[in-house]
C-alpha cells in the first residue's frame, strides 16, 4: 500500500536541536507524562527558557504573528508568576532605558510593542533565580546589560564551563550569557588596549573590558563570528 | 451534554458514516509550496466548491449533474474554473512582502446566473464574478468575422446578429478590490444577510464594507490598545448572524466571544453579549490560555446557536446564555497530557475550523490524526493512535471510532471488509509533524453531500458522504 508522506513542518531543524530535552520518548508510551514528571521547579524553568526563546524568535520576524506573540507573552507571564511569586514584578513600564535595546533587536516590528517586550524581559532578568536562564538577547546586546552573577573574568576557560548543565542543550546561546558583547556590537570597536568606544549604555561593559588581553578578545571574536554563522533562530515558529 | 471519550452508542437510525468520495490533486511527496490549499468553501447549494491556495490561486470545482439513470451515483466534482486571485505584493513603507496566500473565501448568495465570491489574503479582499458563456454573437454589421472593422460606407444592407452556441467558457473577472483597510492580517470575512455588506476582521480590528464601495470602509471594532505594551488579546474570527443583519460575533485569543449589535453604536467596542466559560480550576495549567484560544466561530443556520473551536474541544453556545456553552465535545482529549511538547514544537498554536451541516445537527471538526480522511493526519501523535470524531446529533453524542495505523504493525487493525456498521476503519499513515488541515466546509443546503476538508496536499481534499468505507479506498492510492 502506497503511503505517501505529507509535508514536514519547516521548523524540523529546531525539532532536532531540541531532542535532547528528553521529551522525544513520549510517543512510545501515550501515557507517559514526560515533562510533567520532572520536578515542577525545573519544568517551570525550562518552560520559561523555552518561552523566552519563542518570544525572541517571534519578535524577530519582520511581521510578527500577533496572536502567537500575545499567547507566548501571556504564557510567559504565567510561568514567571509561578516561579517567583514573591518577587515584586514591576508593571511593564515605559522603557526609557530599553529603547536603545529595542532598536537594536526589533527594528521592523511595532516599536512600542517591541520595546515593551524587551523591557519586560530585562525586568525579568533582574529577578533572583533567573540567572540560569539563557539570555538570547545577550547575543545581540542590550549593550551593557547587567548580567547579574556573571563572572568578572572572561577567560577562555569560562567559556567552556557552562554555568548550568542544560544550557548546552539549547545551543550556543547559553554559553555566552556571561559575556558582555557591547564592545562587539559597536562598529567602532577597538582592541582594549586602544581604549573602548562605549555602547549606548555604559555600566559593566566598560569595567570588564580592560581585564581582557588582546588574544582573548580575538578568540572571543572568532567564536562569536563562528556562532552567528551557525546560529538558527532560537525557537520554533512560522 | 458534555462529550467524553470512549465509543458511544450511535443514535438509532441516524448513523452518520463517513467515506471517501474523491481526492483531488497529486498524491505526491514533492508538492510545491504554492499549491498547498489554504482554504475551502462550498457555496450555498453545494454545487460549487472553491479552494484557495498559498500561491494566490483559486480553483472552483463543480458537481456534475446526477444522472437519472444512476440515481445512487455520487455527483463528482470537476474543475470548473481556475484563476489567479492574488499576487504577492510589496509594502514599501514597511519593507515587507505581503503574501498572496488566500486566507478565506466566502460565496455571495446567488442572485442571477453568475456566481460571486470574496477572496482575501492578509491585506486585500477581492470580489470575483464567475460567469459562463456558451453563446456568441455572429453577424455584426460594423466588424467582420475576424474582428476587423468594416468601412461604414461599404455597408449596403443591415443584418441582425445571431447567437450561436459555442463551447462553454467559464470566466472569472475581478469586480471589486477592497484594499488598504487592514494594518494587521485578515483572518475572517463574512457576508451579511442583507447581501449588501460584509465584514473583514484582522487581529485587532473589524471593518464593515459595502460591496459596491471600495474606497472606504467603516471600522466597527477596534481592540488595539493605545499603548501596544498593553496588548494581551487579539481577534481570531468574526461572523455575521445569518438572519439579523445588525448582529455579529467575534472570538478572541483568550477564549471569549463577543456579540455586537451595530445599532447600539457606530463603534462596537462595547459588546452586547459576552460569552466565556469559566476556567476549570482542576485543569488549569500554563497552557490554559493557549488552548482556550478560539480558532473558529460559526453560527448555526438557525441563528440560535453558535459553535466555537478551541484547541481541544468544540463548544456549542446558546445565544441566550452567556455563562457557559450548552454542549462541549472533547475532540482529542488525549492531547491534554502532551501540551508541553505541543507547545515546544508550536503545534499548540495550530488553528482548526469547524462547521455545521445543513440541518444544524452535525458538526464537522478535525481531530489529531484526523479522520476520516486518507491524508488527514495532524501529526500531533504518531502511529497507532485511536481518534474519535464526535458528532452532535440532536443533542446526543455519537462517537465514531476510527483507528490509524502505519504499515503492518498494528495488531488491532481491522481488515478492509469490516468497515461497515458503527465503526469505520481508516488507514492513516505514519504520522509526523505536519501542518494542520487547512479548511473545512459543509454545504448549507445539501445534507447528503457531506463535507470537505483540505489537507496539506495540493488540492488534496476529500469529499466524504454518508455511506460506508469502500474497499478500494482502503487498498488504493
Amino acid at each position: 500500500m502506497m503511503l505517501s508522506k505529507g509535508l514536514k513542518r519547516k521548523r524540523e531543524e529546531e525539532e532536532e536541536e531540541k531532542e535532547s530535552l528528553a521529551v522525544d520518548a513520549w510517543w512510545l508510551d501515550p501515557g507517559h507524562p514526560a515533562v510533567a514528571q520532572a520536578p515542577p521547579a525545573a519544568a517551570s524553568s525550562s518552560l520559561f527558557d523555552l518561552s523566552v526563546l519563542k518570544l525572541h524568535h517571534s519578535l524577530r520576524q519582520s511581521e510578527p504573528d500577533l496572536r502567537h506573540l500575545v499567547l507566548v507573552v501571556n504564557t510567559l507571564r504565567r510561568i514567571q508568576a509561578s516561579m517567583a511569586p514573591a518577587a515584586a514584578l514591576p508593571p511593564v513600564p515605559s522603557p526609557p532605558a530599553a529603547s536603545g535595546v529595542a532598536d537594536n533587536l526589533l527594528a521592523s516590528s511595532d516599536a512600542a510593542l517591541s520595546a515593551s517586550m524587551a523591557s519586560l524581559l530585562e525586568d525579568l532578568s533582574h529577578i533572583e533565580g533567573l540567572s540560569q536562564a539563557p539570555q538570547p538577547l545577550a547575543d545581540e546586546g542590550p549593550p551593557g546589560r547587567p548580567t547579574g552573577g556573571a563572572s568578572p573574568g572572561l577567560g577562555a576557560l569560562d567559556l567552556l564551563g557552562p554555568a548550568t548543565g542544560c544550557l548546552l542543550d539549547d545551543g550556543f546561546e547559553g554559553l555566552f550569557e556571561d559575556i558582555d558583547t557591547s564592545m562587539y556590537d559597536s562598529e567602532l570597536w577597538a582592541p582594549a588596549s586602544e581604549g573602548l568606544k562605549p555602547g549606548p549604555e555604559d555600566g559593566p561593559g566598560k569595567e570588564e573590558a580592560p581585564e581582557l588581553d588582546e588574544a582573548e578578545l580575538d578568540y572571543l571574536m572568532d567564536v562569536l563570528v563562528g556562532t552567528q554563522a551557525l546560529e538558527r533562530p532560537p525557537g520554533p515558529g512560522r | 451534554m458534555a462529550g467524553a471519550g470512549g465509543g458511544g452508542c450511535p443514535a438509532g437510525g441516524n448513523d452518520l458514516q463517513w467515506c471517501f468520495s474523491q481526492v483531488k490533486g497529486a498524491i505526491d511527496e514533492d508538492v510545491a509550496e504554492a499549491d498547498i490549499i489554504s482554504t475551502v468553501e462550498f457555496n450555498y447549494s453545494g454545487d460549487l466548491l472553491a479552494t484557495g491556495d498559498k500561491g494566490g490561486r483559486v480553483v472552483i470545482f463543480q458537481r456534475e449533474q446526477e444522472n437519472k439513470s444512476r440515481p445512487h451515483s455520487r455527483g463528482e466534482y470537476n474543475v470548473y474554473s481556475t484563476f489567479q486571485s492574488h499576487e504577492p505584493e510589496f509594502d514599501y513603507l514597511k519593507s515587507l512582502e505581503i503574501e498572496e496566500k488566500i486566507n478565506k473565501i466566502r460565496w455571495l448568495p446567488q442572485q442571477n446566473a453568475a456566481h460571486f465570491l470574496l477572496s482575501t489574503n492578509d491585506k486585500t479582499i477581492k470580489l470575483w464574478k464567475i460567469s459562463e458563456r456558451d453563446k456568441r454573437a455572429e453577424g455584426y454589421n460594423l466588424k467582420d468575422e475576424d474582428g476587423r472593422l468594416r468601412d461604414p460606407f461599404r455597408i449596403t444592407a443591415l443584418r441582425v446578429p445571431v447567437l450561436k452556441p459555442m463551447d462553454l467558457m467559464v470566466e472569472a473577472s475581478p469586480r471589486r478590490v477592497f484594499a488598504n483597510a487592514h494594518t494587521y492580517h485578515v483572518n475572517s470575512i463574512s457576508v451579511n444577510s442583507d447581501h449588501e455588506t460584509y465584514l473583514s476582521a484582522d487581529d485587532l480590528r473589524i471593518n464593515l464594507w459595502h460591496l459596491e464601495i471600495t474606497d472606504r470602509s467603516f471600522n466597527i471594532v477596534d481592540i488595539k490598545p493605545a499603548n501596544m505594551e498593553e496588548l494581551t488579546e487579539v481577534i481570531t474570527a468574526a461572523e455575521f448572524h445569518p438572519h439579523q443583519c445588525n448582529v455579529f460575533v467575534y472570538s478572541s485569543s483568550k477564549g471569549t466571544i463577543r456579540l455586537c449589535d451595530m445599532r447600539s453604536s457606530a463603534l462596537c467596542d462595547r459588546h452586547s453579549k459576552f460569552f466565556e466559560e469559566p476556567e476549570d480550576p482542576s485543569s488549569r495549567s500554563f497552557f490554559s490560555e493557549i488552548i482556550s484560544s478560539i480558532s473558529d466561530v460559526k453560527f448555526s443556520h438557525s441563528g440560535r446557536y453558535m459553535m466555537t473551536r478551541d484547541y481541544l474541544s468544540v463548544k456549542v453556545w446558546d445565544l441566550n446564555m452567556e455563562s457557559r456553552p450548552v454542549e462541549t465535545h472533547q475532540v482529542h482529549e488525549y492531547l491534554r497530557s502532551k501540551l508541553c511538547s505541543l507547545y515546544e514544537n508550536d503545534c499548540i498554536f495550530d488553528k482548526f475550523e469547524c462547521c455545521w451541516n445543513g440541518s444544524d445537527r452535525v458538526a464537522h471538526v478535525h481531530t489529531a490524526a484526523s479522520l476520516p480522511f486518507r491524508h488527514s493526519r495532524l501529526g500531533h501523535l504518531p502511529t497507532a493512535v485511536h481518534g474519535e470524531l464526535p458528532l452532535l446529533l440532536g443533542g446526543s453524542i455519537q462517537h465514531q471510532e476510527v483507528g490509524s495505523r502505519a504499515g503492518q504493525a498494528d495488531a488491532d487493525a481491522a481488515s478492509p471488509g469490516t468497515a461497515l456498521g458503527a465503526k469505520s476503519t481508516v488507514w492513516a499513515q505514519q504520522v509526523q509533524l505536519l501542518s494542520p488541515p487547512n479548511g473545512i466546509s459543509w454545504a448549507a443546503s445539501s445534507e447528503a453531500r457531506g463535507s470537505v476538508s483540505s489537507m496539506d496536499h495540493p488540492h488534496g481534499w476529500c469529499l466524504p458522504q454518508v455511506g460506508c468505507l469502500p474497499h478500494s479506498m482502503v487498498d488504493g492510492f
